[in-house]
Order: C-alpha cells, then sequence, then structure tokens
C-alpha cells in the first residue's frame, strides 16, 4: 500500500480527528454566539441548544480521541529508541535531535505539543456541559454564554497549537 | 426537572469550569514537576512505551473528575458568583498553558 500502516495511524491521528475536531470548533462556536433571547425564539433557542450540544459533544469526543490515539498510537513510534547503527529516519525523535538545525522541533515543538494538546479535551468537555446544560440560561445570561465561548476558544488554541507542531514535525521526520 | 430548565441555578456550571480551570493547571504543574524533578519523572512513568506522558495525562484526568464531583455536589444546588470563579479558572487555565511551555518549564529546571 502506499501508506504504511503508521503513516495510516498519524493521518487518522492528524488529519482525521484532530482536523475533524478544529472543523466542529467553528460550527459550535457560531451556534452558541447565537443563542440570545434577543435574536431567537424560545423554539429558536430549543433548536440552537439541541444542534450545540451535539456538535459540542462531539467535539470533545474528538478531542478525546485524537490525545488519546496520538499518546498511545504514533508517539509510541516517534519516541521509539533506536537500536545501535539503526536507520534514524525510521526513529523521528532521535534523527530530530541528531540534527542541531532540527532539534528545536523535538525539544520545543513536540515537547510543546504533547503536553498543550491535554489542555483541549478538559476545556472542550467543559463548554460542550455547559452548552447542553444551560443554554436557554445562556440565551439570557451573557457572562455564561462568553463563559462557554471563551473556554471553546481556549480548547481551540490548544488543538491549533497542537495541530500546527504536528504538522511541522510530519514534514520534518515523518513516523513512518 | 427538565435537564435544560431557565431556571436551572449556575453552580453546576461553576464547578464544571472551575475543575477544567483545576484539570490544566495540574497538567502544567505536572509538566514542570518532571522537567524539574527526576524522581517525579520516574514515578509517573506508569507506561514505558509513551513514558511520564502517560502518569502526567492519567493523573492529570483524576484529578480533573474528582474536582469536578466535590465542586458539583457542594455547589449544583447553589446560586454563585459565576464572574469570580471564571475569572480564577481563566487564571488556572493560564498558568496549565505556561506550566507546559518549553522555555518557562526549562528556566524552571534550571
Ligand atoms: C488536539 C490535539 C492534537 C491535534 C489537533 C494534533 C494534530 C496533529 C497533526 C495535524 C499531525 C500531522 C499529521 C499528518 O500530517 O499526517 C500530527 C502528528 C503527530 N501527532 Fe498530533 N495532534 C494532537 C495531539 C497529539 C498528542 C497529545 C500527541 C502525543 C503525545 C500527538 C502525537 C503526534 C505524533 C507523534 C505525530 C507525528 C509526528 C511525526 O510525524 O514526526 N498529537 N498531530
Amino acid at each position: 500500500m502506499w501508506l504504511s500502516s503508521r503513516e495510516l495511524w498519524t493521518t487518522i491521528h492528524g488529519m482525521g480527528l484532530g482536523a475533524g475536531f478544529l472543523l466542529l470548533f467553528t460550527g459550535t462556536w457560531a451556534l452558541l454566539w447565537g443563542i440570545r433571547s434577543g435574536w431567537v425564539t424560545t423554539v429558536g433557542i430549543e433548536v440552537h441548544r439541541r444542534l450545540a450540544s451535539t456538535v459540542a459533544w462531539l467535539m470533545a469526543a474528538f478531542a478525546w480521541l485524537t490525545v488519546i490515539v496520538g499518546t498511545y498510537i504514533p508517539y509510541i513510534w516517534y519516541r521509539a529508541i533506536p537500536p545501535d547503527g539503526a536507520d534514524l529516519t525510521k526513529f523521528p525523535r532521535s534523527y530530530l535531535l541528531a540534527h542541531p538545525n532540527l532539534a528545536m522541533l523535538h525539544s520545543f515543538g513536540m515537547e510543546w505539543k504533547e503536553h498543550v494538546a491535554w489542555l483541549a479535551p478538559l476545556l472542550a468537555t467543559a463548554a460542550a456541559y455547559l452548552i447542553s446544560r444551560f443554554a436557554p440560561r445562556m440565551a439570557e445570561d451573557s457572562k455564561l454564554r462568553n463563559a462557554g465561548l471563551t473556554l471553546l476558544t481556549l480548547a481551540f488554541a490548544a488543538a491549533a497549537v497542537a495541530g500546527m507542531l504536528g504538522a511541522f514535525l510530519t514534514k520534518a521526520a515523518p513516523v513512518h | 426537572m427538565s435537564s435544560t430548565e431557565n431556571a436551572l441555578t449556575n453552580g453546576s456550571a461553576a464547578a464544571a469550569t472551575l475543575a477544567s480551570g483545576i484539570g490544566c493547571l495540574t497538567m502544567g504543574v505536572l509538566t514542570t514537576l518532571t522537567e524539574a524533578v527526576a524522581s517525579v519523572g520516574r514515578l509517573l512513568n506508569f507506561y514505558n512505551p509513551t513514558g511520564n506522558l502517560s502518569g502526567k495525562t492519567l493523573t492529570t484526568v483524576l484529578v480533573w473528575l474528582i474536582s469536578w464531583a466535590i465542586f458539583r455536589a457542594r455547589w449544583k444546588e447553589k446560586e454563585v458568583d459565576f464572574g469570580k470563579v471564571f475569572t480564577l479558572s481563566l487564571v488556572l487555565i493560564g498558568l496549565g498553558f505556561l506550566g507546559t511551555f518549553p522555555p518557562f518549564f526549562d528556566l524552571i529546571a534550571g
């Protein structure tokens, strides 16, 4: 096959689950932004709530799957210790550290990505919970609605950093 | 009571928000701590192939869920000052982001 199973898993992790999360963010944010009593009727609020909470829980599930798959599948291959004399291109972490001009991609890039990414599912889950339980109140209570929007945005920020760094790492030293 | 009643007290929203802050802070603190103190790094190495990331993340998830359950039990029937809880949560989340930032934890680890 033109993709090895390692490349396939990395793609599922990054371009399937990770990109799915980032896309769902936009929809959730826009739906939540529109939950305002002056803008929509009571029926409209309920329709918005249902849609927004479905999308928000989906987004949280994608965030969890992205970090769990990332940590327990490609990351294991990424950080494996090469035996003596091995071809380092099969061991991305060691490959990057062996090249002074690329070492930053591990010591800054992967070190930040693997940690900051895990903030995304916590924040996305809190946002999904707020939306699914409190949307009608959010229509009146701007503090609550803004909290939901902020949690969503922070979850997105954490995932965007992780995704961007993942793309750079895959370009310089792909898992394969 | 309907799960989305308008009159729902805001206590459980505050509990979920604060717990997310506590979870983020935990991840930040554990990340910095494992860099600074080698024995903590070894202690959190729950699963060798992923190294101590396994322990940092599992501990974070547990602390997050337990703190959520505790605050929810205390606040679910109450109306709390959501603005205050949210501000505190943002500070904790900010510290969590900071703790995962390599130039910061490298500085602390020396
Ligand atoms: C929300 C969180 C995350 C997002 C959005 C994300 C996104 C991505 C993306 C877009 C790629 C590039 C995939 C490709 O081009 O095929 C990637 C690669 C990768 N990610 Fe993630 N990721 C996240 C979290 C994580 C976590 C928590 C880990 C593990 C600790 C991880 C480990 C990896 C690894 C090992 C690679 C491959 C790097 C290489 O090829 O050298 N990711 N990620």
